[in-house]
Formats: structure tokens, sequence, C-alpha cells
């Protein structure tokens, strides 16, 4: 144990150190992983001065509750998130893109995100966290990166070192959106399905079913029907990538995906979207909209200028 | 070779080879890959080979799809040339409780579990990919009459170690993992070592793998 870390009372749902993931892999099977919401994880890490390759503690739903033990140190967290930060003397809601200071035994209660699903936690320091291939990104399906592999337990301790001494405050005015449309590149096997499965799958809601995660996103709605073949030779995915299996119901390969799949591509979620599309909630109601591969190369340099002046204003 | 580059999304190249799945397209597969990786283009973020697809990841900030299509479209390969290949040999175990899918396997091959078991072990496998999770090796080709279709409905646990069989492939459980093929065995050895960055993966493209029967007494020594 070091001299300054945080001891975890209550760990979370989903509790997973991430950054920029771990890339060309795929070939031996180990997905890209990282964070979810690249926008938020950016975001958290430059309001601590932080490299922008920095572990960050990446929660989904209901957040952990940590105690903190060693000298003075800043964090911020991203997202649309409820927390509070508890000293021996006082109890404050914090607010999401603001930095804090905590000190010795203080504590910082992660409640849950609202009406989104992640959030993420930084600090003016860093997390002590194991590496492989270069990236701390846990995936907890192959045992793979910080942590051993695993979510964040009950009573474990993470150790934090490297704590900067100067800090300045820091606070943003940024509400992320929420998206209505899902907007969609057609997919390679676009011509298995029915002219009624087509025009369902851009007319119709589906619903983000409660079996998602980092992995896959799974939705309900009408059955989309295939008039081809329900498999196609097994060949890479990646994510953003929209299967459609033999039961007709779609899955969207989130970051953690399996780096190989059979069944037909009806369409894939265009770059500039899938921040918001993570964010999405079980029981939310999604609509997709095709659109043609120029503009999508146009909306994601929009969405990246975008963070940029976030990053900016930083 | 490369017959048509397709975009999949806005940030990959579909590279397809062609309809039919043998060891000669995927050696082309394999070849491109190789030689893409020696490149080392800086925006591609990933390559993935499969039986008769590249599959080129890339990131957006850096370049577009028609910018590295052109690129790929130029890249040349040795069809003669080989690559290294290892042969590996791999322990399974084909008793209870390890050979899950029998007598299903017997029932609709309509063939004796001897006679399962004599095919697939004479078998040389030649391994066409890794992946869906790390370091499952893809393995082929089983006689056409040992091709057997997917489970009907998945199995929400397959058992780490476990050899399925479906089409005309095999393949290894490297974790316990969801999975609709019919498994046939267990081997003890581990096929995926996470602790061993360079080469993680027992099994890689190109390699031959014979499978080598063990008793249950054999499985539970193994070291």
């Amino acid at each position: 144990m070091s001299d300054n870390y945080f001891k975890v009372i209550r760990s979370g749902i989903n509790s997973t150190f991430q950054d920029k993931g771990r890339p060309n892999l795929y070939h031996l099977g180990i997905p890209f992983s990282g964070a979810m919401d690249n926008r938020n994880y950016l975001l958290a890490n430059k309001l601590v001065d932080n490299d922008s390759n920095n572990p960050v503690l990446e929660f989904a739903y209901q957040g952990p509750h940590l105690k903190y033990i060693g000298k003075k140190i800043s964090f911020t967290i991203t997202g649309d998130v409820s927390f509070k930060i508890k000293s021996k003397t006082s109890e404050i809601d914090g607010n999401c893109y603001e930095t804090y200071e905590i000190n010795n035994e203080d504590e910082i209660d992660i409640l849950s995100t609202n009406k989104s699903v992640y959030g993420y936690l930084s600090l003016s320091g860093k997390f002590d966290v194991g590496y492989q291939w270069g990236s701390c990104s846990t995936n907890t399906k192959s045992y793979i990166g910080a942590n051993n592999g695993k979510k964040l337990q009950n009573e474990q301790i993470i150790n934090i070192f490297k704590i900067k001494k100067n800090f300045n405050k820091r606070i943003i005015n940024y509400i992320n959106t929420k998206i209505e449309k899902i907007r969609v590149i057609k997919g390679t096997n676009f011509n298995y399905f029915s002219e009624k499965a087509i025009d369902n799958f851009f007319k119709k809601e589906f619903k983000v079913s409660k079996l998602s995660d980092r992995m896959g996103m799974r939705l309900q709605g009408p059955q989309l029907e295939n008039i081809y073949n329900y498999n196609i030779k097994s060949e890479g995915l990646i994510r953003g990538v929209i299967q459609v299996p033999g039961d007709g119901n779609p899955i969207i390969m989130l970051s953690d995906h399996g780096t190989i799949g059979g069944y037909p591509k009806i369409g894939v979620i265009i770059s500039a979207d899938y921040d918001r599309l993570v964010q999405l909630p079980s029981g939310s109601k999604i609509k997709f909209q095709q659109i043609d591969l120029s503009d999508a190369e146009t909306l994601f340099k929009m969405y990246e200028m975008e963070t940029q002046n976030l990053l900016n204003q930083i | 070779m490369i017959k048509n580059i397709l975009n999949l999304g806005d940030a990959a190249l579909y590279c397809d080879f062609g309809q039919d799945v043998n060891k000669k397209t995927n050696s082309y597969v394999i070849k491109y890959f190789n030689k893409i990786r020696q490149l080392k283009i800086e925006s591609i973020n990933n390559i993935t080979p499969s039986y008769n697809k590249l599959i080129i990841s890339f990131d957006l900030k850096n370049i577009k799809y028609n910018e590295l299509k052109n690129l790929i479209e130029k890249i040349e390969i040795d069809k003669e040339e080989s690559f290294q290949k290892n042969t590996i040999e791999i322990p399974i175990c084909c008793e209870e409780p390890y050979s899950l899918d029998f007598p299903r396997l017997e029932e609709k091959l309509k063939l004796s579990k001897e006679q399962i078991l004599k095919k697939f072990f004479d078998k040389k496998y030649f391994c066409y990919m890794t992946g869906f999770i790390a370091g499952m090796p893809f393995l082929g080709d089983l006689e056409e009459d040992m091709k057997i279709e997917r489970l009907e409905t998945p199995r929400v646990k397959v058992p780490k170690g476990s050899i399925g069989i479906t089409e005309q492939f095999a393949n290894i459980y490297t974790f316990e993992s969801p999975g609709g093929w019919n498994i046939i065995g267990n081997t003890p050895i581990e096929v995926f070592d996470n602790s061993k960055e360079n080469e993680p993966n027992l099994i890689n493209p190109g390699d031959t793998v014979i499978f080598k029967e063990i008793t249950k007494d054999q499985y539970l020594n193994y070291e």
C-alpha cells in the first residue's frame, strides 16, 4: 500500500480503469477497449492537467463510493453524474466538469449517472494500475488490463502516485447533448434483408435492452427479416457494427466486442455518433437514419472540432 | 488476391478476397496482413484477417477512407513467398465430463463415437485465423461427413479449453465464453497466455494443429 490511496467502500456496478485503448491487436482476438465515451474521457484528463492517455476510472450507472487516504489531491468527474463529496464536517453535492480538492479521510460517493450510462473520475495524480500491450484498459471478459482484468471490487485499495503539488481550480460549462437519431452507414450485408426489414430499420423505434454492456448493445424492436442467409463466413468486426442474428434482433458492437463475427451486418454507426450512442441507458428509444460516407466524414470533423473547442476552453 | 474493397462504416476498409474459403485464398489474406503491418501505416489502428476478408480500421482523425483505399490498392504481395509456420500438438480428453455434445454428434452425423473421434484425430488442421475471443483459433477443414450445424440454442457458458466443431471448422475456447459450437472435448493446456505480450497466442494463422487424445487420468495430471 502506498501513502496515498482510495479504499473502495462500494465498487459500483461496473467500474473499470480505462485509457485510450489497445490498438493493433484484433488479429490476436484482443479488442480495442478504452473509455466508451471518448469526449468525456478526454475532458476528464484535461480538467486535471493530465496527459490525454492517463488512466481514468470509468463507471456505469451506479458508481463507486471511495474513501481517500493521503495528502491533498484534486479530482473531477465528467458525464452527467450525481455525486457527493463528504468530509468530517460537511457533505456537498458535486458538479460535473468542476475540479474539487479532497483531503485525508474525505469520501467521494458517486450515486448514479443521470439518463446516461458512463461517467469518468480523474485525479491530479496517477492511479497505480497495471498495463498490458501499452494500455491499462480493463477488459473483464478477457481478463486483460488494470486490476488483473477485473472490475473494481468492494474493500479493495487503489494506490495513487505522482500527485501534483500545484493545482488550479477548473470549471467548464458543458451539458451532454442527447441524441434522438443515430446515424448509420449501410453495412456490407445490407442486401440480406427484406425491403420491409430495411423500411422498419429506418422508420421504427428500437429499445435498448438490459442485456447491454461494454461488449455490445442489444436492441428490441421489429424483427428484421433476413431473406438470404442467417450466417456469413466469420470475418472481422469493428466497433459500431450492427449485426443481426437469426432471431432478427440487432446487436451493436461496442468497445469490448469480440473481434470476429458470423452474423450479417445491416449497418455501422458513424464515428461522430458513437460517444452519444453508448450513453443511451437500457430502456432508451433509438431511431436510425441512413447517411452516406462523405456526410459521415463531415459530421465526424464537426464532432472533433467541438471536442477540441471544449478542450481548448480548459 | 483482393477482389473488391468497400467501406465498413466511415473508419474501416472491407477487403474481399472472393467467396471461396480455402488455404490458398487465406494465404493471400495473411500475406496482405503481414505486408500491411510491415508498412507501419500510422493511421491504421487494426487489421483483422479472416478466411477470405481483411478488415482494416483506421483513425478517422488522420486519414479518410478513399485515401487509405488508394494506398492499399497499390500494395503488391509475392504470391509464392512462404511465411513462418509451426506445427502444434494439442492434447484433448474426449471423456465425460468434457465431451459435452456426444450423443448429439453421433445422432446428427450418424456415426459412432469411435468413428467420430477417429476422423477427428486423423486430421491435420490449418489455422485460418484467430479471434472472436482472445487467442481462439479457427481450424480447418473437417471432412464432408463431419460437418455439423451450430447448436440451435448457443450455450451461455462454454467451459475454458473446450474444443468445438461446426461446419468444416474446429476451434478452441480460450476462456469461458458464450458459444454455439458442438463440444467434442477439452484441452488442459493454455492456448492464450496474456502474460506473454509478444506472443500470447499458442496458435497463429498459417500454423498446423494436430490433436492428440488423452485419457481423463492424463488430463487431470497434465503438467
